[in-house]
């Protein structure tokens, strides 16, 4: 099986083209009426909903953010009343207010969809056993994963994340050919796999659609080498779908959009400008098939860059670039979302005074590693061993738990932390994501 | 008596513990007796200067992290089974014992003694307690 869905997957651009005119037209004027968020934006910015024809007018139409959601919280930003709404999801928040994301039957269609034709990319048809390792809950991974793999008809194996011993046996022994995880994990279990004597010709497994973190091409080549396999890089976010907006081929080159569904444009984040194919900036996405919280030019603040030009597989979907970084802080760790300013919030509580701090990231063997170093303070300073320990494994255990990933905690001397710009460094990302 | 011991956050790198004994050392300070306890990140330094109150704003001064904390000294004579006796004592008493070091010195008969600097708990009450047992506390 090459495609899940041929004609759509290499329809001629000018068909594509057609198909986003109509979608858009539709989703600007359903927003325009029941999202009393964006009918101000767009008054705001004097648009009525006919002034969209198509595609080309897209830069015409406000800019979305995690804030818009943030302001409507829970459900300002859905376009389905709520007795249409089958699937919540939510994404962490930085201040306790989670991004809020409804799903329609028919959105959740649209998803299994676009995951079935990612796992087809990867190799995978009915007859594929598919190992869905990602988390199963508020995150979407495991979820989309598994409506991708059921809807592709393959026998859809949930494992979830975590175990990983049993999971490893579960691949032997149930012949999976596909897994779905984190490319840190996907590393994590071919070295856990060494420890206990498996060897990757035991496994069926051929391929991975692996995502929900930035990682290299030199993670790749490990994975691909250690795991047997052919490893993909797939990508999405709860606020636009989750897994499977885009995914790259066998070719390797770059992630296909589903264009039929989302429409990515490349801007330069600091003036909101659109940049032309092969230009590095900030990629958006529109959503132009949603029913439930369809998004228009959503902010994404990833980084990445396009192409237009037709793929060698015969894919006509635009194709996004490996992400380079993020444009504000957050931190991606072990595919969980990280802000300084939880870390922060935690830190204050255990000092009077503002912390002096700051997060250093490095990937350690195969998993990514959080140490917050913390200057030393009056709170802080006990005059035993036992004390300052005490304070340190309090500090961590908090930030474990607010995190939701374990972090290390130094507590360092006064002056450790360079303020020389007049604030200091707070998080030296270390990973090399470069190879 | 309680007297003063400073305590110093130190972290586990080359010429930490040397940027410290400078500040001391520029300032004139001299130190009595000290021990330094270790963990893999940091250490903590803690001694007895000659002047305490100057050692603290000059260290302070160089924003070094540092704490004065009451400890008591006791002196006894440099024979085997002094520390025993003592500790017999400590443990009669329900006294324990966070953290000791000590130093030797010239005794008034030419001989040595030695000074047990003690952390105890209960450390408001300890020096009471053993002052009423007899033992006698350098100030």
């Amino acid at each position: 099986m090459r495609y899940w869905n041929e004609p759509i997957e290499t329809m001629s651009r000018d068909e594509l083209r057609s198909i986003q005119d109509t979608r858009l037209r539709r989703t600007v004027e359903k927003i325009y009426t029941n999202v009393e968020h964006y009918r101000k934006k767009m008054q705001d910015k004097g648009l009525l909903p006919g002034d969209v024809r198509g595609a080309e007018d897209l830069r015409l139409l406000p800019f979305s953010t995690k804030q818009d959601l943030r302001d409507t919280y829970p459900y300002g930003m859905f376009s389905a009343p709520l007795d249409q709404i089958t699937r919540i999801h939510a994404s962490s928040g930085t201040t306790g207010k989670q991004t809020v994301v409804g799903y329609t039957a028919k959105d959740i269609e649209i998803w299994a969809e676009c995951m079935a034709r990612c796992l087809v990319m990867a190799g995978q048809d009915k007859r594929s056993r598919v190992q869905v390792s990602y988390g199963y809950g508020l995150f979407t991974g495991g979820l989309g994963a598994h409506y991708g793999a059921e809807r592709l008809g393959a026998s859809t194996i949930p494992t979830s994340s975590g175990n990983t011993q049993r999971q490893i046996v579960i691949m032997r022994d149930f012949g999976s050919t596909c897994l779905c995880c984190t490319p840190s994990y996907a590393l994590f279990i071919a070295e856990t796999m060494e420890d206990m004597g498996i060897k990757k010709e035991e496994l069926s497994l051929q391929a991975g659609c692996f995502g929900a973190e930035p990682w290299t091409e030199g993670m790749r080549r490990q994975i691909e080498d250690r795991l047997g396999i052919r490893a993909h890089d797939i990508y999405g976010l709860s606020e636009i779908m989750g897994p499977s907006v885009s995914q790259d081929c066998e070719c390797k080159a770059g992630l296909h959009v589903w264009e039929d569904y989302f429409i990515p444009e490349i801007i330069d984040p600091a003036t909101g400008e659109v940049l032309p194919d092969g230009a590095q900036g900030e990629i958006v996405f529109t959503t132009i098939s949603k029913e439930g919280m369809p998004l228009i030019r959503y902010r994404t603040r990833d980084i990445s860059s396009l192409t237009h030009e037709v793929c060698a597989c015969g894919r006509t979907h635009a194709r996004m670039g490996r992400l380079k970084g993020r444009t504000d802080d957050m931190l991606i760790i072990r595919g969980v979302n990280v802000f300084p300013s939880q870390i922060e919030s935690v830190l204050l509580g255990f000092s009077n005074v503002s912390p002096n701090y700051r997060i250093i990231v490095e990937r350690e063997g195969l998993l990514d590693q959080m140490t917050i170093e913390l200057e030393i303070n009056e709170t802080l300073f006990a005059d035993t061993v036992k004390g300052m320990e005490d304070a340190e494994r309090g500090i961590r255990r908090q930030l474990d738990s607010v995190l939701g990933i374990t972090s290390r905690v130094r507590i360092v001397e006064k002056g450790t932390i360079d303020r020389s710009m007049g604030k200091a460094v707070r998080v030296i990302d270390k990973r090399n994501l470069i190879g | 008596m309680n007297i003063v011991q400073l305590s110093v956050f130190v972290e586990n790198k080359v010429g930490r513990l040397r940027a410290i004994t400078k500040v001391l050392a520029d300032a004139g300070v001299n130190i009595l007796t000290m021990s330094l306890a270790d963990t893999t990140d940091f250490g903590i330094l803690r001694f007895i200067a000659d002047d305490p109150d100057k050692a603290r704003n000059v260290l302070s001064d160089h924003d070094v992290m540092c704490r004065a904390t009451d400890v008591v000294a006791v002196r006894v004579a440099h024979t085997p089974g002094a520390l025993n006796e003592l500790l017999g004592i400590l443990g009669e008493e329900g006294i324990q014992i966070e953290y000791m070091y000590n130093y030797t010195e010239l005794a008034g008969d030419g001989g040595l003694a030695c000074v047990i600097i003690l952390r105890l708990s209960d450390q408001a009450n300890a020096a009471e307690l053993l002052r009423g047992r007899g033992i006698k506390l350098e100030n």
